[in-house]
């Protein structure tokens, strides 16, 4: 037994079973912003919502959208780059608070 | 989004797998609209063995048409002016001793010819005699052959993954002999598609996307041009459903063919507009049926010998599970999508 089981995707909407009209107006919404083309494209928005699971670390949506990126025609090369922003913007996010760090130690007189 | 509306796999679940039960639901009647191509599947036979082969071909399959047989299919296609096009596919249809009389007499009819062909043959030859078959492009342009070859993806990766290993550098080479006699030239009038299918266990993206992708990338990668692309679904038959199956994978592809089931691409099947000939001469609704054995019966089994275009015309079309990756999506035939 694993906290992710890879099989209980399959079980999302089982989440509705208490309260099911919250979880049918999640997947309305869910399926109207990621699942058709807008001023973004299907393929677009995958490649963020590729990026996102891995930023966020969710194994169910990282499996989820490899497969929605190939569907929508991104490539292995474009699905890479788009998981290195995600690694480029935490690595930035990380080295941005040395700004933080550069005022204590500016304040103890470094 | 297919990844949350995946069903819970249950009982009553293997009832979804019933094609017909789907077409009522949707009130969908597909019966022949007519019958515009001739598939001739000619020999099974074939130098590669492609991981998805629907056919099962390979170097160790004999079953290929006979003379008779081709002379019997040349007479339907003469006496029936709705047949438009004969496609002639296999294995490598190449390897069957009669392909080049087939189609060097179906041209004396000033029907449309179309050749499966899988690009690497022309480097490879005969897998069995060594025969050489380079002489291919030359032939297929001087016949005005419509070509159509596989390739699957337009990066080594994925292409050998499928194909075997080194078909993609084969296929590159062979797209360029066929690029040097015009073969993808908008102005040559000597046609060249590609047809892509999925590596994995995922339908096709949309073929227009695919297309400028694969336009793109073989231009400035290889120089190489064609004309269109044609995306098809994997069919869950023989040696795929056999991946699937040992994967433990199969539930699961067929929930997301049947979640992509889409009523504008069962229109469009190829089944309404298309008849197959087997190598033995029996006919089929489509080259699927046929490797399934679901042979057009009329009181007895057809075949090109006791051929009834009246009856084909009024038949019901069979129907199984496969056809769910005919209707999925954007639709798959073998001329791409349908919707």
């Amino acid at each position: 037994m694993n906290y992710y089981e890879s099989n209980d995707l399959k079980r999302f909407a089982e989440v509705g079973k208490f309260r099911k009209e919250l979880m049918d107006m999640f997947f309305t919404y869910y399926n109207k912003v990621t699942g058709e083309d807008g001023a973004l494209t299907k393929r677009e928005k995958s490649l963020i919502g590729l990026a996102v699971a891995h930023a966020k670390q969710c194994p169910y949506c990282i499996d989820a959208y490899t497969t929605q990126c190939l569907e929508t025609g991104a490539s292995p090369d474009q699905m890479t780059e788009a998981i290195h922003v995600t690694a480029a913007l935490e690595a930035g996010m990380t080295l941005v608070h040395g700004v933080q760090m550069l005022n204590n130690l500016e304040k103890e007189g470094a | 989004m297919s990844t949350v509306t995946l069903p819970v796999i249950n009982p009553a679940f293997m009832q979804r797998y019933n094609f017909y039960e789907h077409l009522e639901r949707h009130q969908l009647q597909l019966h022949p609209a007519s019958i515009e191509t001739l598939q001739v599947n000619i020999t099974k036979m074939c130098n590669q063995a492609c991981r998805h082969c629907h056919v099962d071909a390979s170097p160790k399959r004999t079953e290929a048409m006979d003379k008779p047989t081709i002379e019997r299919c040349l007479e339907i296609l003469s006496a029936h002016e709705m047949i438009k096009t004969l496609d002639i596919t296999g294995g490598a249809p190449e390897l069957n001793p009669h392909f080049e009389f087939f189609v060097t007499e179906t041209a004396t009819l000033k029907k449309k010819i179309m050749v499966r062909h899988n690009l690497t043959i022309t480097i490879d030859g005969h897998p069995v005699t060594k025969d050489s078959k380079n002489h291919l492009p030359e032939f297929f342009a001087r016949n005005r052959v419509e070509v159509v070859s596989s390739l699957p993806y337009y990066e080594e990766y994925f292409t050998d993954k499928q194909r075997g290993r080194g078909v993609f550098e084969k296929s590159i080479e062979a797209l360029r002999r066929l690029n040097a006699l015009g073969y993808g030239a908008d102005d040559s009038g000597l046609v060249l598609n590609l047809v892509y299918n999925p590596v994995g266990t995922y339908l096709p993206a949309s073929q227009a996307g695919l297309e400028a992708d694969y336009k793109k990338h073989l231009k400035e990668k290889f120089g190489i041009v064609f004309n269109h692309l044609f995306t098809i679904t994997n069919m869950p038959i023989h040696r795929f459903k056999d991946d699937l199956e040992r994967n433990g994978k199969y539930d699961e592809y067929m929930t997301r063919l049947i979640n992509a089931f889409n009523p504008v691409a069962a229109q469009g099947v190829m089944c309404r507009s298309l008849l197959s000939v087997g190598y033995d001469g029996k006919i089929y609704d489509c080259d699927f049926n046929q490797m399934l054995d679901l042979q057009v019966e009329n009181h007895q089994p057809l075949t090109v010998w006791n051929f009834n275009m009246d009856f084909l015309m009024k038949r019901n079309i069979i129907f199984g599970a496969h056809c769910f990756g005919c209707t999925a999506g954007g639709g798959s035939s073998c001329g791409g999508a349908t919707a």
